[in-house]
């Protein structure tokens, strides 16, 4: 069986939200042990566990550490963040986390700001999440009423605060450097990189950024030891990751998996993962890793749940969002739906990805609307071509690449649209009609500037 | 002083530079006011020594801040394609049409804006509808009416 509750080990069975029984199954005993030890050491194991991050570029968290100066060798305070901004599309792991493992999550940050050498640490968490932001603050809330968190922690002489901060909508925010000019006080706009947050993040000062699934490996990384972490999962893919489905499939939710042992194929089939496509309704697609990764196609799914085979298969498996997609699903409007939320969600802070973006919608419109022309389609591939590699943050490139990706994996379907001079969906794709919040405000703008006739 | 300027100081003393503090400011303030007329930017701006003009600046490249009136209550369903594809426009028409409004509109009585989102963070219990900031998962269009129903009666 790949599933393998190891972050959600306990939580079927008990309410660990309550930091008695968070306790009653170890929770806590690693931050003791990690406040008799060398920081370094926990580096060592971090290191040895093989793990990368979570949040979607999976660079490994050990190697991140050893980025952060050391206290010696700064005079400027160390800070870790906790990246709770969780904004993809497609995924919703770290939701769950935080609603269901609260104090797992807070005993990673304490360890990881003790190995670093932070003493205090941040988590920034999307302002939609209410549930999830209450479950925290009551966790927290606990943990300091125990002097787990705060001042002396545990009567070590080691002090660590940890403040919640609230976004407020901006998925760009996700963005490690976006976010960091955010909780500075900011509007959330990417950094240019270097420096990377390791040496100049918040407040210019030496940061460390994770993603909360991966602070949350931390307490059990050191549980198990690093070596017995690495030996979970597959060479370069180590450890368990929740994997997020959702989109047309019987059981749609997270399933936490050991890393290389099931395929993208049995995540979406097995009966007691996905379940299969409901009413036996054939697979069109796969988006693996959320909305910003190239798009799979039903003859793809054999490439197992690791770093390195789904890049084989010409994706990546970034933040494990997996949007299952039918037979009934236009691809223009599946592209057109995409583009328009990063249309919606690009800073604009660089030309390339501003007005691509814009383009992209204006050109898969037309096509949507049969009112396209051959031309318009090999346009749309230029503006793609020219926003890749352009832009200063991620955001532009993935609208750029998923496009491009659609038009390449379902190029037939695109020329149809041109040929028929109409959608061959007549209007009963799966997709069809979805008003998006760009469309919205653009009516406003509309609005704004028709001046009234007569 | 007032209140508000005494509970930005609370939030800001958690924070090494206080200027970080004018995100959870806004939210304060617009938790009283309901939006952010110029007087919130005023007051934020007071008590954190920043301009209004600044302030407005921040809130302006946030979803969740408002810079107009909204209604009373705040509907808005996910429509990223998670939830389309389980069918969220179904669930927004069924809303446009017990409301009598459309998706960007207020019910003329000032109760009820119905919006659209941007993914929730709900997408395997799709399609989400945020209510007043709390998430229903899933709404089909037959959830509807019960929930417009609370709503008149609230
Ligand atoms: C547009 C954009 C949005 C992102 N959103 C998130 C997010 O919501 N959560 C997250 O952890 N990482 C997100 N990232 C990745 C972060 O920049 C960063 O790599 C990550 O937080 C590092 O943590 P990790 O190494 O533990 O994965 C985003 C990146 C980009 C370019
Ligand atoms: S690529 Fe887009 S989102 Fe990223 S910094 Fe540039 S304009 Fe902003
Ligand atoms: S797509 Fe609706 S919650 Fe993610």
């Amino acid at each position: 069986m790949p599933v393998r509750p190891l972050l959600l080990e306990h939580a079927d069975e008990s309410d660990l939200t309550k930091l008695a029984e968070y306790e009653r199954f170890g929770g806590y005993a690693q931050l003791r042990r990690a406040l008799g030890a060398e920081p370094e050491k926990i580096k060592e194991e971090v290191l040895a566990s093989g793990i990368r991050g979570r949040g979607g570029a999976a660079f490994p968290m050990g190697r991140k550490m050893q980025f952060v100066p050391t206290p010696d060798k700064t005079k400027k305070p160390i800070y870790f963040v906790v990246n709770a901004d969780e904004s993809e599309p497609g995924t919703f792991k770290d939701r769950e986390i935080m609603l269901r493992v609260p104090h797992l999550l807070i005993e990673g940050i304490l360890i990881s700001s003790y190995a670093i050498g932070a003493r205090l640490a941040f988590i920034y968490i999307r302002g939609e999440y209410i549930d999830a932001y209450e479950t925290l603050r009551a966790a927290l809330d606990e943990a300091e009423s125990r002097g787990l968190v705060g001042a002396n922690v545990l009567g070590s002489g080691w002090s660590c605060s940890i403040v919640l901060h609230r976004g407020a909508g901006a998925y760009i925010c996700g963005e490690e450097t976006a976010l960091l000019d955010s909780l500075e006080g900011k509007r959330g706009k990417p950094r240019t990189k270097p420096p990377f947050p390791a040496i100049e993040g918040l407040y210019a000062a030496p940061t460390e950024v994770n993603n909360v699934e991966t602070v949350a490996s931390v307490p059990k990384i050191l549980a198990m030891g690093g070596d017995n972490y690495a030996a979970v999962g597959v060479e370069n893919s180590t450890g368990t990751r929740l994997c997020c489905l959702s989109g047309n499939v019987v059981r749609p939710g997270n399933y936490e998996l050991e890393l290389g042992k099931s395929t993208i194929r049995q995540l979406i089939y097995d009966p007691d993962l996905g379940g299969g496509i409901p009413e036996g309704r054939a697979l069109k697609a796969v988006i693996p890793g959320g909305s910003s990764t190239p798009i799979l196609s039903a003859s793809e799914i054999e490439a197992t749940l690791d770093y390195d085979a789904i890049a084989k298969a010409g994706s990546q498996f970034g933040a494990a969002g997996f949007i299952v997609i039918d037979e009934r699903c236009c691809m223009v409007q599946l592209g057109l739906r995409f583009a328009q939320f990063y249309q919606q969600e690009s800073c604009g802070k660089c030309t390339p990805c501003r007005e691509g973006v814009r383009w992209q919608v204006d050109i898969l419109r037309r096509i949507e609307d049969g009112r396209a022309s051959q031309g318009e389609l090999d346009l749309l591939l230029d503006v793609c071509d020219r926003i890749l590699g352009q832009c200063l943050c991620p955001l532009g490139d993935s609208s750029a690449m998923i496009v491009a990706s659609y038009v390449a994996k379902f190029r037939e379907e695109y020329q149809r649209h041109l040929d028929d001079e109409a959608c061959p969906f007549g209007g009963e794709s799966s997709l069809s009609g979805v008003v998006a919040p760009v469309d919205l405000h653009n009516a406003h703008v509309r609005a704004e500037l028709e001046v009234p006739v007569g | 002083m007032t209140d508000l300027y005494d509970a930005i100081q609370e939030i800001a003393s958690q924070y090494p530079v206080r200027r970080s503090a004018v995100m959870p400011a806004l939210r304060l303030a617009q938790d009283r006011y309901g939006w952010l007329p110029p007087v919130a930017f005023r007051e934020v701006a007071e008590a954190l020594d920043l301009t209004p003009a600044y302030c407005k600046g921040v809130a302006s490249f946030y979803d969740m801040f408002h810079l107009a009136p909204i209604g009373k209550h705040l509907v808005e369903v996910c429509t990223n394609v998670s939830c389309a594809l389980v069918g969220a426009q179904q669930t927004l028409e069924m809303f446009e049409q017990e409301l009598g409004i459309r998706a960007g509109e207020t019910t003329p009585n000032g109760e009820v804006t119905l919006g659209v989102l941007e993914c929730a963070g709900g997408c395997g219990w799709g399609p989400v509808v945020s209510v007043d900031h709390r998430y229903h998962e899933p709404v089909k269009p037959e959830d509807v009416p019960e929930i417009v129903e609370g709503l008149r009666a609230g």
